[in-house]
């Protein structure tokens, strides 16, 4: 049982954490954006996350806290 | 559930003014983890100087200065001598530490200066828009080298770890990058020995982080990241240059004893 | 007190350390270079740091970083180092950074010579460094003005935190003379407040900062410290008035230069003549109350420099243009003579 948490308001859109993500479950949003118009990441599976944190340690905005 | 993974305390809490993808964040990020983790946010000085990171004294929770371009090596060698017992880093860009600073670089370096620097190598002068840095890889087109970079022309670019591995005060020189999750593992660790080195007195230390610079470089993140793996690993290795177990002044005998 | 015969350089730096100065940072240049040695052989022995810089660009960037933790330090040099570390003042200024930087002046411009100037007047007023901002500018006359006006500046540094400038010249750096030093209180102002040396996780971070991208964020930075200028301009300024109650040709000089004046003022009046002496000993902020009172009675006022006449300005512009200002100089290195000086003052009470 794990959790990743994007806050969505610090995202910046780049998709770093998209590959680090040995699950392929985190993606960027492709219709929704944040407050300053990026495609703000998200985790589309939570429950295959194995919080491993590399999508946390890839980003370069602080903008993910990992829950296990 | 508890949580595994959080922003570190000396981090402060605000967005940063870095463009999207670009690495500074990451190399803020661990960074701050080593001084979380070694307890000494409170006994820390940093130093940034001019480059897209001179504002860095907004994310860093330590006490901080800002410094001119080329001179954070200076600055940090005036705080460190009247305070010897505080930790001390600079934090410095290619342009700042290689081609302006380049004096400072290698006297800080060659005088044993017990800080530790932070060298962000990403081949590009940021802050003012993509013009060559004394990194530059030959080819490269920046806004100064609109034809990429021609070495007959522009010279050949600086290999930092290389030139400093060979002063007798350089107590430790590793290059690293932050391209992924392993070698950003790899980037902490450097920067925890360089932090250790500090503590244990043993002499200068440089990380030097190859990083990236979407923006300028013209590519999506995961692009540039590519770029980073592909061009700038195989020109600038990564790996230890240097590493002194003890201190580098050692069997030195000082006229001042 | 006990009197010491010394070097105007070596007295310069043995007040800096009883100033408690604790660290100097220098590069070597002719004619400042006793200054540095003496600190080398005084400086780590007493507890401080000398530390020979592989610049004058590097030693004032040490001196903004030792300064911002909230130690005393400075830094000397000779006119075309003090050319060099024009950026590290800029950013002292911007910083709000106390410190004290000593210019043994020689002759310019470019490598110029070796020999006594007072060229650097105008770079020492009005521009050393880019931007906004002035800095505190002493101009001894003797060894032992040199000592006072380190501790001064040492003090009003702090106070103020500005950086300020001892504007000496090869003659007086050279020059043996007997010296006493002062009883000095090098802890008068508390810097915890700013330093930035570690906030052992009991206050905010402090931040050492001269960058402001904000337009009207510096301009207000600017402004606070240009109502500071103005308290200083109203409290600051020092000269001495010399033979001036009835004179007709006011002499203006500063530094060694001065004492030429004054001996060529002492034969004027031997001769008849009523000549009187206006030193300033504040070149920033500029004496301008104490020039009005000196020059009251004067017909016609004389700057004698030791170069092309960098004076002059200040002069006319204190007393208004209300009354003729003559220059006489010599420059590259050349020291003007009392009998030189004394024809100038000739010439112009001739013509009264």
């Amino acid at each position: 049982m794990a959790k990743m948490t994007v806050i969505t308001e610090r995202c910046k859109g780049c998709g770093l954490c998209t590959a680090a993500c040995p699950k392929k479950i985190v993606a960027l949003q492709k219709e929704k954006r944040n407050k300053k118009g990026y495609f703000y990441a998200e985790c589309t599976d939570q429950s295959a996350c194995i919080g491993c944190a590399m999508c946390a340690m890839m980003c370069p905005d602080c903008a993910i806290t990992v829950e296990k | 559930m508890a949580v595994v993974f959080e922003r570190p305390k000396s981090l402060i809490d605000v967005p940063t003014h870095y463009c999207p993808g670009c690495t500074h964040g990451i190399v803020h990020r661990i960074l701050c983890e080593v001084i979380d983790e070694m307890g000494i946010e409170g006994d820390t000085i940093g130093v940034c100087p001019v480059g897209c990171s001179v504002m860095a004294y907004d994310y860093f929770n330590c006490d901080m200065i800002e410094a001119a371009h080329g001179r954070a090596p200076a600055v940090a060698t005036g705080v460190k001598r009247t305070n010897p017992d505080k930790f001390v880093f600079t934090y410095q860009g290619d342009g700042d530490l290689a081609a302006i600073g380049t004096a400072e670089t290698v006297h800080v370096a060659t005088r044993g200066e017990n800080i530790v620097v932070i060298f962000i190598n990403n081949t590009i002068y940021g802050m003012t828009g993509g013009q060559m840095a004394p990194t530059t890889l030959p080819n490269q087109v920046t806004q100064t080298t609109p034809f990429g970079r021609d070495p007959k022309l522009a010279g050949f670019p600086v290999r930092v770890c290389e030139m400093l591995s060979t002063l007798t005060g350089t107590a430790y020189a590793e290059r690293v990058a932050v391209d992924s999750v392993p070698h950003i593992r790899d980037a902490k660790k450097a920067i925890r020995k360089a932090f250790e080195n500090q503590k244990a007195g043993r002499g200068f230390s440089i990380v030097e982080v190859l990083s990236t610079c979407p923006t300028n470089w013209g590519l999506a993140p995961l692009d540039a990241i590519k770029r980073l793996q592909d061009e700038m690993i195989p020109y600038y290795p990564l790996g230890v240059y240097k590493d002194v177990t003890e201190s580098v002044f050692d069997n030195v005998q000082g006229g001042n004893e | 007190m006990e009197r010491n015969l010394m070097k105007g350089n070596e007295a310069l730096a043995e007040a800096a350390i009883r100033a408690g100065c604790k660290c100097f940072f220098g590069y070597p240049i002719t004619p400042q270079t006793e200054l540095a040695a003496y600190m080398a052989k005084r400086m780590n022995k007493s507890g401080g740091v000398f530390l020979q810089a592989e610049s004058e660009i590097a030693a004032i960037n040490m001196v903004l970083g030792a300064a911002s933790t909230g130690v005393r330090a400075m830094t000397s040099s000779s006119s075309p180092g003090i050319s060099l570390k024009s950026e590290g003042v800029s950013y002292i200024a911007g910083s709000d950074l106390p410190a004290v930087i000593i210019n043994v002046e020689r002759g310019g411009p470019g490598l110029g010579g070796i020999q006594p100037s007072q060229a650097d007047y105008w770079q020492a007023t009005k521009a050393l460094g880019h931007g906004d901002f002035q800095l505190l500018v002493y101009a001894p006359a003797s060894v032992q003005e040199m000592v006072d006006y380190v501790v001064k500046a040492f003090d009003r540094a702090d106070k103020y935190r500005m950086p300020a400038m001892i504007l000496a010249d090869g003659l007086l750096g050279q020059m043996m003379e007997p010296v006493t030093f002062p009883e000095i209180n090098p802890d008068a102002y508390d810097k915890s407040g700013w330093a930035a040396n570690g906030h052992k996780m009991q206050r905010e971070h402090h931040i050492i900062n001269s960058l402001y991208l904000k337009p009207d964020e510096l301009e207000n930075s600017i402004v606070e410290r240009y109502k500071k200028y103005d308290i200083i301009k109203e409290t600051e300024t020092e000269a001495e008035l010399y033979l001036t109650e009835d004179c007709d040709v006011l002499v203006c000089a500063f530094g060694a230069t001065a004492r030429v004046v004054k001996s060529a003022v002492n034969d004027a009046r031997a001769q008849g003549i009523k000549a009187g002496l206006f030193r300033p000993k504040t070149l920033w902020p500029f004496p301008v109350k104490e020039i009005n009172e000196a020059a009251k009675n004067a017909k016609a006022l004389l700057s004698v420099e030791m170069s092309m006449g960098q004076m002059v300005d200040d002069i006319k512009l204190a007393i208004n243009c209300s009354k003729p200002v003559h220059f006489f100089g010599r420059t590259g290195g050349v020291i003007p003579t009392p009998a030189e000086v004394l024809d100038e003052i000739k010439k112009i009470g001739g013509n009264l």
